[in-house]
């Protein structure tokens, strides 16, 4: 059995009156790419920001590689990583000089042979001279996955990646990141609002609404146990069954 | 502290500089046109012969040291401020880098940028007004580190406020040492203030400064009393500042604040 690399109990943030995440408890396995589904204002991205410890959580617990976040912060972030097209990279630093410098936080050792493999990987070699604040959307989101994968992380949060891909960047995307959680037995936290790219590339999903998780299993299972042709319309009846 | 992760910031912000105008204006233009001004009236009231002697000294000493303090505390927040207009907050964040180390890299920025700026005033000043600011000798050394702790910590506590409280209050990045100069004895003595709000400047590290920089200049000793006290104001508001940022920066992880500075 895959060790477990998360492990949240009884995760808490309220915001004064306001409970964004009201009492989580998952764990996420070595190597699973696991969705974390929910309307706008569920509970997601505070969530991933208690992983990365920028929220500091009301009460509750979060281990991660077996070390608590609250102790062990450093070694946890070395081996993790993030990314999200919403959050991007300084625009007055030239793209060599943004890998650079992300890569000197990470302590990677070979930092131009890791740059020049990563950025290959993402087509993005021809970008290296420029300024960041001159790239178009989907060639700073190549950028925040290049950026992602600097220090081999082997946990990685990725906050909507393909968010604004064309369906061709897209698909390499969603194919370079099967393959490195084949090789590498990387863990991945994934949020997206499309779900035929979560039942493509997910081994589980957990839904979340309102801060408390509503369902939990792989796409197959949850399509099946609500009766519907796909996770869309799962989504679609978890979304709405608040509101009726 | 991982030596890495501090230089990976200063290098960072070092590749700022060498494209951005408005930076390399705050290192090579702003400090010389101070002085230029400073110098000149310096050299009139010489003229004048007002019959207070040294009077030149003092005034471009005065104005060199607070180039100093000026320089360190505006880089310090500069750097700080450079994360938020760029909202680069969260990517320094989710990396392994502690707060001491993103604080120790803006002060060492700082301390490139003073020795950017010392380096143009000395060489204007000793130029133009033939004011050798070495000839302070070894005295100079001690009373500069306090001037540069000082705007450090100032820099440090603009910093804490603008973490909190959010951009509405950067403008005191570039205007709060003008609330502090009229009491820090930068071109007077304490003693030309009323003598009811001295007790102001002997608060403020500057001050002993500015006053040991006089008496070096008026006798060519080193006042250690005055020196001390400096150096005991600076390492009251070190503790206090320090306590102050890391108050605040927990503060706004509890409010998840730190994505929402812009």
């Amino acid at each position: 059995m895959s060790s477990t690399i998360i492990q949240v109990k009884n995760l808490v943030k309220k915001f004064g009156d306001f409970s964004a995440v009201g009492g989580l408890t998952f764990d996420l396995y070595e190597g699973e790419i696991t969705g974390l589904l929910g309307p706008n204002g569920a509970g997601k991205t505070t969530t991933i920001q208690m992983l990365l410890d920028i929220i500091t959580p009301t009460s509750g617990e979060i281990r991660i590689f077996g070390l608590d976040m609250k102790r062990h912060r450093e070694e946890i972030l070395v081996k993790t990583s993030f990314s999200s097209p919403y959050v991007t990279l300084p625009g007055n630093l030239k793209v060599w000089e943004n890998l650079k410098t992300f890569a000197r936080l990470y302590g990677v050792r070979g930092i131009d042979a890791r740059i020049r493999e990563l950025v290959s990987l993402f087509s993005i070699e021809d970008l290296l001279p420029k300024l960041t604040s001159r790239l178009s959307t989907g060639q700073l989101t190549r950028l925040n996955l290049a950026k992602a994968f600097l220090n081999e992380p082997k946990l990685l949060l990725l906050d909507e990646p393909t968010a604004s891909l064309d369906p061709d960047i897209a698909d390499r995307v969603l194919t370079m990141l099967t393959k490195v959680q084949k090789e590498r037995k990387v863990t991945m936290l994934y949020t997206s609002h499309n779900m035929a790219e979560i039942e493509r590339l997910c081994d589980r999903v957990i839904f979340i609404n309102h801060g408390k998780i509503v369902d939990d299993g792989t796409p197959e299972e949850l399509v099946k146990k609500y009766g519907h042709e796909d996770l869309n319309d799962v989504f679609l009846h978890i979304a709405r069954q608040e509101t009726r | 502290m991982k030596l890495h992760r501090i230089n990976a910031l200063l290098i960072r912000n070092l590749y700022l500089y060498k494209r951005s105008l408005p930076r390399l204006m705050d290192i090579f233009f702003w400090p010389v046109m101070d002085l230029l001004l400073w110098g000149f009236l310096s050299v009139y009231l010489n003229q004048l012969e007002l019959g207070a002697p040294n009077l030149v000294t003092f005034l471009l000493g005065g104005i060199v040291f607070w180039g100093f303090l000026h320089a360190s505390q505006e880089s310090v927040s500069v750097a700080f401020l450079e994360e938020v207009w760029e909202k680069n907050f969260l990517n320094i964040f989710v990396t392994p880098l502690r707060l001491s180390e993103f604080l120790t890299s803006t002060v060492l920025v700082g301390l490139v940028r003073l020795l950017l700026v010392g380096s143009v005033m000395g060489a204007v000043a000793l130029a133009l007004y033939h004011f050798n600011i070495f000839q302070f000798g070894f005295y100079f050394i001690p009373f500069a580190l306090n001037i540069l702790l000082f705007g450090w910590l100032v820099g440090i506590f603009i910093t804490a406020v603008i973490f909190r409280f959010g951009t509405s209050a950067q403008v005191l990045a570039f205007g709060v040492l003008f609330l502090i100069q009229p009491f820090s004895a930068v071109f007077y003595p304490v003693s030309a203030l009323p003598a009811s709000i001295q007790w102001i400047s002997y608060l403020l590290p500057p001050t002993y400064v500015f006053e040991g920089m006089r008496a070096v200049i008026a006798t060519g000793t080193l006042p250690f009393a005055t020196l001390g006290y400096a150096l005991l104001n600076n390492a009251i508001y070190l503790i206090l500042v320090l306590w102050f940022f890391y108050r605040m920066f927990a503060r706004v992880k509890e409010k998840g604040l730190l994505l929402k500075l812009d």
